[in-house]
Formats: structure tokens, sequence, C-alpha cells
């Protein structure tokens, strides 16, 4: 029951959060605040973790393909797969659910128990509008754009990891990133990222706006955000891959 | 004017406002007192609109609030200004962002004019040079000040404090007493005040309004409140020692 109670509040928080803004010109500006917070921040560790996971799926691939008859250029190959079909928007989506999910839950959580939230609504602004709305907005435009980051890096990432390693030629390893490749697979990854850009901004917004008490819980609330997110990016990944490419 | 007619609150079956009738005068710094529990918080929550009334009727100069959609009620918002407890100054703004922020949000003034405005309620708050800190750097009584500034920036016809004098020292509390006092005054507003502070009482009390378990049980002046033979009042007012003596002697 509390399950049903808490669906129907989402809904109702972001019937409130997707109306039309009170003032344009200053959406646009929490828009570009929420760029810079939730997006661009966050180019660092997505750089980090995606070389390091392209070069270790490339060096795994090569480790495992001791049959003579497996062409070495499937290394390349296998590595872009994986980070564009997976490792890319799922995984790095996981990551930011940690890092931007429970930032947006304790920041609006915050808000909320020292009334700010309450200081906007008397003042006759929608707070769901003002404060969800953008970092949905910026979370939609701006993980595409770090996913195809992550994506170049990773593979990037497999193919220095070959050359310093030796383990595949440089020039087998590009043949390989260069075969069977299927553009649709790229559209299939962005539509995953926009859906788990949305489960990550719009819960965390949600677990943030309906703390109450104090600290404790926004703490709590901002856990929350994290593991319901992360569980349902899981979910919508397999309900996704099923719909897109099976 | 806030007429406040025969409202009650009740949460999950507790009643906790039992059919409260009174009237917050124009001009007037209309204070309402009581202990902890007694329910002056949820009036002033049900007065600004952040929770709805079970029963009852609140009307701003004749205007119906409680019934009213968001929508609506967005209107005569624009006409409120409220102080909460803890200040609620957006943490990511400065002082003058903070104070910019309902003009930015309601008005089509010029960035000029915005400033111009900026300037002139942070002079009356007596914080003349604070523009450019953030809340964090502030101290409680200048976070007070600041808060007050937002509320009349955008020169409200009704000013709402919720314990303006929480967590101050008895010299800062005074101040801000002072302040709001003579804002009231300056701008002809209807202010209403949440408060336990008995300094305050007895020093803006213009109108008094004592809540005791929900129910309206005292309304009288600041000078009516110390001739009082009310017994629940009187414990209340004079439970410390120092009142007390105030009483004895005056």
């Amino acid at each position: 029951m509390k399950i049903i109670a808490e669906m129907g509040e989402y809904a109702m928080l972001m019937f409130q959060a997707f109306k039309r803004p009170d003032k344009g010109r200053v959406f646009r500006r929490q828009l570009m605040m929420d760029f810079q917070d939730l997006g661009a921040n966050s180019i660092g560790i997505v750089a980090i973790i995606s070389v390091f996971t392209g070069a270790i799926i490339a060096m795994q691939t090569a480790y495992n393909m001791d049959n003579p008859l497996l062409s070495l250029k499937l290394v390349g190959f296998s590595t872009r797969q994986m980070m564009i079909l997976e490792f890319s928007p799922t995984i790095i989506s996981l990551i930011l659910a940690g890092k931007v999910g429970s930032s947006i839950a304790s920041e609006i959580g915050t808000m909320r128990v020292t009334e700010q939230i309450d200081a906007l609504k008397v003042m006759g602004i929608n707070p769901a509008n003002y404060l969800i709305l953008p970092k949905i907005t910026a979370s939609v435009i701006y993980n595409p754009l770090l996913i195809i980051f992550s994506m170049f890096l990773g593979i990037g990432g497999g193919w220095l990891a070959c050359i310093v390693t030796g383990l595949v030629p440089s020039s087998v390893y590009i043949e390989g990133i260069q075969s069977w490749y299927d553009p649709f697979t790229i559209t299939y990854a962005l539509i995953k990222t926009v859906v788990f850009a949305f489960i990550i901004s719009s819960i965390s917004g949600f677990k943030g706006y309906t703390v109450s008490g104090g600290s404790v819980e926004v703490g709590r609330n901002s856990t929350q955000a994290v593991v319901y997110s992360s569980i349902l990016i899981i979910i919508f990944d397999l309900i996704l891959t099923q719909l897109l490419l099976v | 004017m806030i007429e406040v007619k025969n409202i009650s609150k009740s949460f999950g079956g507790q009643q906790v406002l039992n059919g409260i009738e009174t009237t917050f005068e124009k001009g007037k710094t209309n204070l309402i007192i009581g202990q902890s529990g007694s329910g002056k918080t949820v009036l002033m929550k049900c007065c600004i609109g952040l929770f709805d009334i079970d029963e009852g009727e609140i009307n701003f100069d004749g205007r119906g609030f409680s019934g009213l959609g968001e929508k609506k009620k967005k209107d005569i918002r624009k006409e409120m200004g409220v102080l909460f407890q803890g200040g609620a100054l957006f943490d990511s703004f400065n002082v003058e962002e903070n104070v910019m922020f309902p003009l930015n949000m309601f008005t089509k003034m010029s960035l000029e004019e915005k400033r111009e405005r900026v300037n002139d309620v942070l002079n009356r708050v007596n914080l003349p040079n604070a523009h450019k800190k953030l809340p964090s750097e502030l101290s409680g009584g200048m976070i007070k000040r600041v808060a007050i500034a937002r509320a009349i920036s955008l020169r409200p016809q009704y000013l709402f404090c919720d314990e303006p004098n929480s967590g101050l020292d008895p010299k800062t509390a005074e101040v801000i007493d002072e302040l709001i006092s003579n804002l009231t005054e300056q701008f002809n507003m209807t202010t209403v005040i949440n408060t336990h502070d008995m300094n305050s009482v007895l020093q803006i009390g213009q109108k008094i309004s004592y809540l005791y378990k929900g129910n309206l049980w005292w309304e009288g002046s600041n000078t009516e409140i110390m001739h009082t033979d009310n017994e629940e009042l009187n414990d209340f007012v004079f439970s410390t020692e120092l009142t007390r003596r105030l009483k004895v002697k005056r």
C-alpha cells in the first residue's frame, strides 16, 4: 500500500513539476546552473571510469581468447559493443545515480527542512516546477552527451591498454572497432540514457521534496533516492533491451 | 485586515485548532502567543496557506483565501511577506540575490530599479553593505534582517513572522522587534507575529491573541495583559521570576 501511495505522490509531483515555468528567464538561469552542477561537474568521474573500464574489457577479452581460430580483432569489436550497449549507458548511469541523485535529493531535502520550499510556496512560486524541472531537463539533455563522451573514452581506453600491454596490435584493434557496426546500437544506448536520466533526476527530486523531519531524514531519503534509482535503472534496462534489441 | 472566522484544523484525528475566531488589524503588530503545542504555528501556516483548514474561513481585506485554488491564492500570496523561523534564505544565492528574488519573479522592473529597491530595503534593515555575502557568512540576527528585507521587497500588505526572535540574544531580539514594528507603521501593513518571547509581547504587542490547547483563550493589548485575571494566561506570561516581579512592580 505504501508503494502505491508513493507512486501516486510521485505522479502528482511530476504533474506539478511539468507545468509551464513562472518566468522563462529564471528557468533558463536555473537550467544553466544545473548543467554545471549535474553535468559538467560529472565529466571527471565519467572520464576516469570510462577509460579504465574500456581498458579492462579489452584486456579481459584478450586474456580469454586463447583459441587461435578466433581473430584478435574481436577484442576491439567486443570492447566497442560492450561500451556502447551496456557499460556507458547503464554503468555510467548507475554511477551518476550515486553522484547526481544523492546531490539532488540532499539539496532539495535540505531546502525542505530549512523551510526554503515553504518560502517559495508562500511567495506564490510552484516549488516543484522551480526546483525539479530544471534538474530533469539538465539531466535529460546532458547525460546523453556524457554517455557519448564515455563511449569514446572507453574504446580509447581499450586501445591504450592494447598498446601498453602489447596484447593486441593497434591496427588489429582499430580494425576490430570498425567491424560489424550497427548504428542502431547508438540509438538504443541513447534511448536508454534518456530514460535513465529521467529516472535519476525525477526520483531523486521526489525523495528530496518529500523529506519531513531533519538532517537524519535528509540522509535517509538521499540514500533511498540512490537505491530506488539504481533498481529502476536495472529494471528499465531489461525492459528496454527486450523492447528494442530482442 | 485579516479575518479568521471559526477555523478548525486537525491532524490524524487530533484537534489542533478549535473554532478560532479573531481579527488581525491593519497597521498594527498582532501577536499570537501560547505554549509550545498550543497551535500558534498551525494557525499561522493556515493563514499563509501552507495548511488547508478543515472548517471556517480566512479573509484578506474581505477577499476569501481559504477556499481558493492555487492560481487565485497566488494573487493574494504576492501581497504577503513571510519571515520564517530560520530565515529560509536560499543558500546558493547571496544577500542581494535573495532580496531580489521576489522582484525577479513577480515584477517587470529594470535591473537598475531592482537594485534601487534592494538597496532601499537593505538600508531599512541596517545592512547597507552585505549585498555580496552568502547566508553561511551571516550571523543569526543578520539572517533574520535579510529575511525581513526579502519579505518586504515587494511592499507587501501582510507580514507574517514566525518566532522572529528565536535563537537571538535579548539585545538583537529587541532590534528585530523594533524593526518589525517600525516597518509595520511605515508601510501600514497587517503584521502577524507568532512568538513566545515575553519581551516582544510587552514591547510591541498592540494586539495579542493567546492560544490555549487549540482554543483562542484571551485577546487584548500589552497594557491589558499586565492586569488580566485570566488564570491560564497569567500562568503562561508570568511563569518566570522576572515577569512575576515585573507584574508586582506595576
